[in-house]
């Protein structure tokens, strides 16, 4: 169960803090943050999880843990704008939660915790526009120069890990812009634009992709998205902010502003977490769960360990083998393939009713965005379910009437074991699997019925 | 009045390592040890420096970051905390230093004439960046000469290093002759490594040496290169090779400092003196003097 309650995209350069007056955009910035923060404090809080990309680190990552940091900031750039005295209020225990996770999924980080640390502008400026009276406490994670894509999905699902431990509600803010190309000769405030037509093209395409709540997507995009429009970070920002979110399009987004800062690309997005899916659009990149890296490429150890190392690289490569993944299925919401294969035997992991691509549940979802029950449809999800293990049966080189053991998981017996029972009996009478059907109190997603199936392969 | 002159300039980059395992005590960690071989470079150029007369300090730093033109520290004195953000664990350093700004205000005067983006830095909250510290530090521990404090002019990032070169030569002039009318003898300092690529882990006592090494052969290689280029005095060569050097050995000199340098001795032909290279983190970094005088005399 995530607490994730909302993500936020928001720019980092001081403009809208100390200059929106000079500029209309800077200005629509500087109230649109205010409505962001309204929306923080609706959501009730009770942690802000931040990734800058104006904090650059080479060490792993390194997470703030100084309970109060405090200072007069000038950005190192803007520094005519003016001076920026601060107090923050950071949530040292979840900062060293956060590290904890982090190495537990194999990534190097640190916390830090020094008098003086100089935080970034990009998070000076979200945590005082956001979150002025330090209401909420907040941490902050670095943006790692070399990270490639898979570390920082990694230090996303990292920070996932450390919110559902602790049990917060959480709003995870990316600082970053989008389209990053600045003008490098002074310009008229007023005249603030996008740097080229291209730039605000593609800053428009992402733009799209946020108000459907497409925020998986848009991670997916994020490589092409920085060859053509100079993306700031490659936009790491957004990566950490999708693992972190869940990795789907299934979120309300708006886009609260859209707006040039000297030539920048800077959006002020919202995305709250639905039960109803975008379409999977764009999906194509790999995902990861554990970081190994290529910090260790060099140091290859001794012969001995070598050999050990490839006998296990053998083992590994025997066991992906007989892994199935079925394109045609549902994404696993978990690091779980389809099906094993062991022996004469297939096993099933357990099936739902979600429509490939989609993520769409056939009659409905159990339940609405804000937590009402909803009046699915459990025949249209029955349905879907065999449908889906058809799928992976035959993906497995199998088929429904190879089935062998059938386990059942219904969310709610007295309402649906009938029409289930009529649904599973049309498929199923004359293959003669045998069956076990037990009542639960919830599934990961929001269905009503699931199956686990063995089959012969 | 006399005519000034640049009497040295230094390539001096700034790891904070070497101040961190110097133990100095403006900064707060301590070492047992570490990096002995540019530790003691940097020393053989101090007692050179200590013996040479000369007035201020001109640094360019790849670690003051601007977009918009050249920006130069504009307050005349500061006194406050540099703490490393990536290695808060080795620098956190106590600095208190003077800027010549009548010279600094020069300089940003000659260049914006010679058509660059330039602006003067008056805020005095402003936190003087960690490379100019490190670097002034490593050359005068005593802090008793005044700096020009140079920022590196993040257009490199938008143009191809063949742009960036060319503005940064128009800098290293136009700072050249800012100093030949103001009268003053002027150290310049480029402070930039060679080859740029990190280890992105750090052992646990920092300062183990068996862990430092190179980060990639091919780095070295480079670095080498470089190295005799600049030895043989082969400086318009080391400028035309100096594009594909940054883009191949992901150097520091992609920020500007080496090319302002060179461009400010007016391309020498002379040989440089090269006091130490070694590697830290996992980056190239070399310790090297261009003397004027010295190249009259073996003329």
């Amino acid at each position: 169960m995530s607490h994730a309650v909302m993500g936020l995209v928001v720019p980092g350069q001081p403009h809208p803090l100390l200059a929106a007056e000079q500029s209309p955009a800077w200005q629509s910035l500087r109230d649109s943050f205010a409505q962001a923060k309204q929306r923080i404090e609706e959501s009730e809080a009770e942690l802000l999880v931040i990734y800058s990309t104006q904090w650059p680190s080479v060490i792993g990552h390194q997470i703030q843990a100084d309970p109060e940091p405090e200072w007069v900031h000038v950005d190192e750039n803007w520094h005519a704008m003016g001076s920026i005295p601060y107090k923050f209020k950071m949530d040292a225990d979840f900062a060293q939660a956060y590290c904890h996770a982090a190495k537990e999924r194999g990534l190097h980080s640190r916390t830090v915790a020094y008098q003086g640390f100089p935080i970034d502008t990009g998070t000076v400026v979200a945590l005082k526009l956001l979150n002025p009276d330090n209401r909420i406490p907040a941490c902050v994670v670095s943006c790692n120069m070399y990270a490639d894509r898979a570390e920082t999905l990694v230090l996303g699902k990292a920070a996932r890990d450390a919110i559902e431990a602790q049990g917060k509600k959480t709003v995870a803010v990316a600082v970053t812009a989008l389209s990053n190309r600045m003008f490098t000769q002074p310009i008229e405030p007023k005249e603030d634009k996008i740097s080229s037509l291209k730039d605000d093209e593609w800053n428009q395409k992402l733009l799209e992709f946020f108000a459907e709540g497409r925020l998986e997507d848009v991670s997916q995009l994020a490589r092409q998205f920085t060859a053509q429009a100079n993306g700031d970070n490659k936009l790491k920002a957004i990566w950490w902010l999708a693992a972190l979110m869940g990795q789907s399009n299934r979120y309300v987004g708006e886009v609260i502003d859209y707006q040039p800062i000297n030539g920048s690309g800077a959006a002020i997005v919202s995305l709250t977490p639905s039960t109803q899916a975008a379409m999977n659009q764009e999906f194509d990149e790999d995902d990861v769960e554990h970081y190994g890296g290529d910090r260790k490429v060099l140091d290859s150890g001794s012969d001995a360990q070598d050999e050990q190392g490839m006998e296990n690289a053998q083992a590994s490569q025997a066991a992906q083998a007989n892994l199935v993944n079925a394109a045609e299925a549902p994404k696993p919401v978990g690091a779980y393939p389809h099906a094993r294969r062991e022996g004469d035997t297939l096993f099933l992991s357990g099936v739902g009713p979600r429509q490939a691509g989609s993520d769409a549940i056939p009659g409905g979802a159990v339940k609405n965005s804000d937590g009402s029950a909803n009046d699915y449809d459990v025949e249209a999800q029955t349905r879907a379910v065999i449908e889906n293990v058809k799928t992976v049966l035959e993906a497995s080189g199998s088929s429904l009437d190879k089935v062998i053991d059938v386990t059942v998981f219904l969310i709610d017996m007295d309402r649906d074991f009938a029409t289930f029972n009529k649904v599973y009996k049309e498929y199923f009478e004359h293959i003669g699997a045998t069956r076990t059907t037990l009542a639960i109190s919830a599934l990961p997603t929001p269905i009503a019925v699931e199956f686990k199936v063995l089959a012969r392969a | 009045m006399a005519a000034g002159e640049i009497v040295a300039g230094i390539l001096a980059p700034h790891p904070p390592h070497l101040v961190y395992a110097e133990n100095p005590p403006q900064n707060e960690p301590s070492a047992e040890c570490g990096w002995e071989v540019l530790r003691w470079g940097y020393e053989r150029l101090r007692k050179k420096l200590d013996a040479m007369d000369y007035d201020v300090l001109v640094v360019h730093s790849p670690h003051w970051k601007t977009t918009v033109g050249h920006h130069f520290l504009g307050v005349p004195h500061f006194k406050s905390i540099s703490v490393d953000p990536v290695f808060p664990n080795l620098f956190r350093y106590h600095y208190e230093l003077d800027v010549d700004v009548g010279l600094a205000e020069a300089i940003c005067a000659g260049a914006k004439s010679a058509g660059l983006v330039t602006q003067m830095m008056r805020n005095p909250d402003f936190r003087v960046d960690y490379g100019t510290i490190i670097s002034c530090h490593l050359l005068n521990p005593a802090w008793d000469k005044p700096i020009v404090g140079i920022s590196s002019s993040r257009a490199y990032y938008y143009y191809n290093n063949e742009v960036g070169d060319r503005e940064m030569l128009a800098l290293g002039e136009a700072t050249r002759q800012a100093v030949e009318a103001s009268g003053k003898k002027a150290v310049l300092i480029a402070s930039n490594s060679l080859s740029h690529r990190h280890f992105t882990e750090e052992p646990e006592v920092p300062e183990d040496m068996r862990n430092e090494h190179i980060y990639h052969h091919g780095q070295y290689l480079w670095d080498m290169r470089m190295l005799k280029l600049m030895k043989e005095g082969k400086s318009q060569q080391l400028m035309d090779e100096m594009p594909d050097f940054i883009e191949q050995s992901v150097s520091e000199c992609k920020e500007g400092c080496l090319s302002w340098l060179m461009g400010a001795l007016q391309m020498p032909s002379y040989p440089a003196e090269v006091y130490a290279y070694g590697s830290v983190i996992g980056t190239g970094n070399a310790i090297v003097e261009w003397d004027p005088k010295s190249a009259e005399v073996s003329a």
